[in-house]
């Protein structure tokens, strides 16, 4: 951009320093209070790391944790293969129309309490009893349309005519796909497999309302949520760091993986 | 056997499209349907065609939470623009070397859990929340003021949980600008004022038009935030669907709620693809002036 007045610098600095104060410091002060040795969950007494273990002792956050463990890694199996075949499917094709394009997007853009009710009522309907299963099969939805986007973005550089060479060299369609296609793509899938994976991990509005009744299928963010909605603790606090670590260094090596793509 | 050809395609398609149908377009067809049908007697379903549903959405008392919602989403959505505008524009003006970075780091928490985010303000807002304490620090006596659970609150939470999408799309045309154009224009005398307000800005319009849209269809249907820092006072169309289905039990009614709520995120992003195309229209315009 073209040059500035010292003055007009130090404005841009200040605004700067404001908006990332403004970005972090709700998450900062969290982060320092799980660390707080006292049971008063907002003045600082002292370091501890008693909170996260009282984590480790606590039944009801470890077989919530689990849980979502299983949703997240299931869902992110199967929306990870769906979504890269659809990837590979629609780039081949390259001719549709857009009414395929809409319904890929959907998933990415429908209100989370959209599809929640929708699937709800689905459910019911046919009499399906709600559980892990059903969160799994309603994650699989959005998930498998993120990946799908993630691997087509790498498949728009791609050179089809190596298929063709290996084609002509005599190896099947899946030694094709196995030795040529997919080392090409494995980063965008792996891309798009731990981006999926913290979607899942995260998500909470469909899982509520899939989940059905009772304990045994409530996942993290639904454990999280009642514990909020019960009040302020050391622990929440301890919980939603390891939470927040979590899905930021999958999505830092997601996007990682994803920048080595573009950068090829 | 050369080329992978279409029909192997629709193949490699079929099982991701057939997940979709079932699990996404039917489900949301039913809802659509459900819209048209009577609330039973005990909570169920019955049978029988009717328009009540659709009315009901247009009844004072609940045209009253949209109309909340919309202004609650409205001020979010201004003062995020506003803030992720400033801050595009400022990490576009840094040094090239250090965008990238500042970037990612804008964008950063927004990779945390949405609860937790939320969650971090009522941590911040309570009454003896940093806020409260901060005050104290300063020599402040009295009652701690109460900051939770209002409308305040509740757009603060929307305003932190969306702010990083909109940097991300107002620095998309920011950085893309050519820094020729700005100095034409104050080179031909205009201020700086006048350089941002008919060259900047109107060449920026498309990445204000997807923030804000992400911002505000986000924030009307949302029910998270309104439930915990606005402490259940603050009904949005949200919480409405939510208590239709899992508290009141008129399914038939949250249906109808729920076809509002894809209505007027349909109409906001029509207007914003008109939006996009005017801009379009109107730097094509004056590139073709500039050629002529």
């Amino acid at each position: 951009m073209a040059e500035r007045s010292p003055a007009t610098r130090r404005t841009l600095w200040v605004m700067l320093s404001l908006v990332f104060a403004f970005l972090y410091i709700p998450i900062a002060v969290l982060v320092a209070l799980s660390f707080n040795q006292g049971g008063l969950p907002t003045v600082w007494s002292g370091f501890s790391l008693k909170w996260y273990a009282s984590l480790a002792g606590n039944a009801a956050i470890l077989s919530a944790a689990l849980n979502t463990l299983i949703v997240a890694l299931v869902s992110t199996a199967i929306a990870t293969l769906l979504g890269t075949l659809l990837a590979i499917g629609v780039e081949i094709r390259r001719q549709y129309g857009s009414g395929l394009e809409a319904l890929i997007f959907a998933p990415m853009i429908i209100p989370d309490i959209v599809l929640a009710i929708a699937l709800l009522s689905f459910f019911s309907l046919l009499d399906f009893t709600l559980g892990l299963h059903t969160i799994i099969l309603a994650h699989v939805v959005f998930n498998l349309a993120f990946v799908c986007s993630v691997v087509r973005a790498r498949l728009k550089s791609f050179d089809w005519s190596i298929v063709e060479a290996s084609a002509d060299l005599g190896a099947s369609a899946l030694t094709t796909f196995r030795r040529v296609t997919l080392p090409v793509i494995l980063p965008a899938v792996v891309a798009g497999a731990l981006l999926a994976f913290t979607l899942s991990v995260d998500e909470f509005i469909i899982a509520f309302f899939t989940a059905g009744a009772g304990r045994a299928s409530t996942t993290l963010p639904m454990q999280i949520y009642s514990m909020i909605r019960f009040g302020i603790t050391p622990e929440i606090n301890a919980l939603a760091t390891i939470v927040m670590a979590v899905s930021i260094t999958a999505l830092t090596l997601s996007q990682r993986l994803n920048r080595g793509v573009i950068g090829q | 056997m050369t080329l992978p050809t279409p029909s192997r395609s629709s193949l490699l398609m079929a099982p991701a499209l057939a997940w979709l149908t079932a699990l996404m377009v039917v489900p949301c067809a039913l809802v659509l349907a459900l819209a048209f049908f009577r609330r039973g007697i005990y909570g169920g379903i019955e049978y029988t065609f009717t328009l009540e549903n659709f009315g009901l959405v247009f009844d004072p008392l609940y045209a009253g939470i949209f109309l909340n919602s919309a202004r609650i989403a409205g001020t979010a959505t201004l003062i995020a623009v506003v803030i992720g505008y400033a801050a595009a524009y400022a990490i576009a003006a840094a040094p090239r070397q250090m965008q990238p970075v500042f970037l990612f780091f804008a964008v950063l928490p927004f990779w945390s859990n949405y609860l937790i985010r939320t969650y971090a303000w009522i941590v911040l807002l309570n009454r003896e929340g940093l806020i409260t304490q901060l005050l104290r620090w300063f020599g402040y006596t009295g009652e701690p003021p109460s900051m939770l659970y209002t409308e305040g609150a509740v757009i603060a939470g929307l305003v932190y949980n969306y702010l990083p999408f909109v940097i991300l799309a107002c620095y998309a045309p920011l950085s893309r600008l050519n820094p020729e154009l700005a100095e034409a224009s104050r080179d031909l005398g205009a201020s700086a004022m006048t350089t941002f307000r008919r060259v900047i800005l109107p060449l920026t319009v498309p990445g204000i038009a997807a923030g804000a849209v992400f911002v505000f269809v986000l924030s009307i249907g949302n029910f998270v935030t309104p439930a915990l820092l606005g402490g259940g006072r603050f009904q949005m169309i949200g919480n409405l669907v939510y208590d239709q289905f899992l508290t009141a039990n008129d399914w038939p009614f949250g249906a109808a709620l729920a076809m509002a709520l894809i209505a007027i995120m349909l109409l906001v992003l029509t207007a914003q693809a008109l939006a996009a195309d005017r801009a379009a229209g109107r730097i094509a315009e004056a590139k073709g002036g500039a050629d002529g």
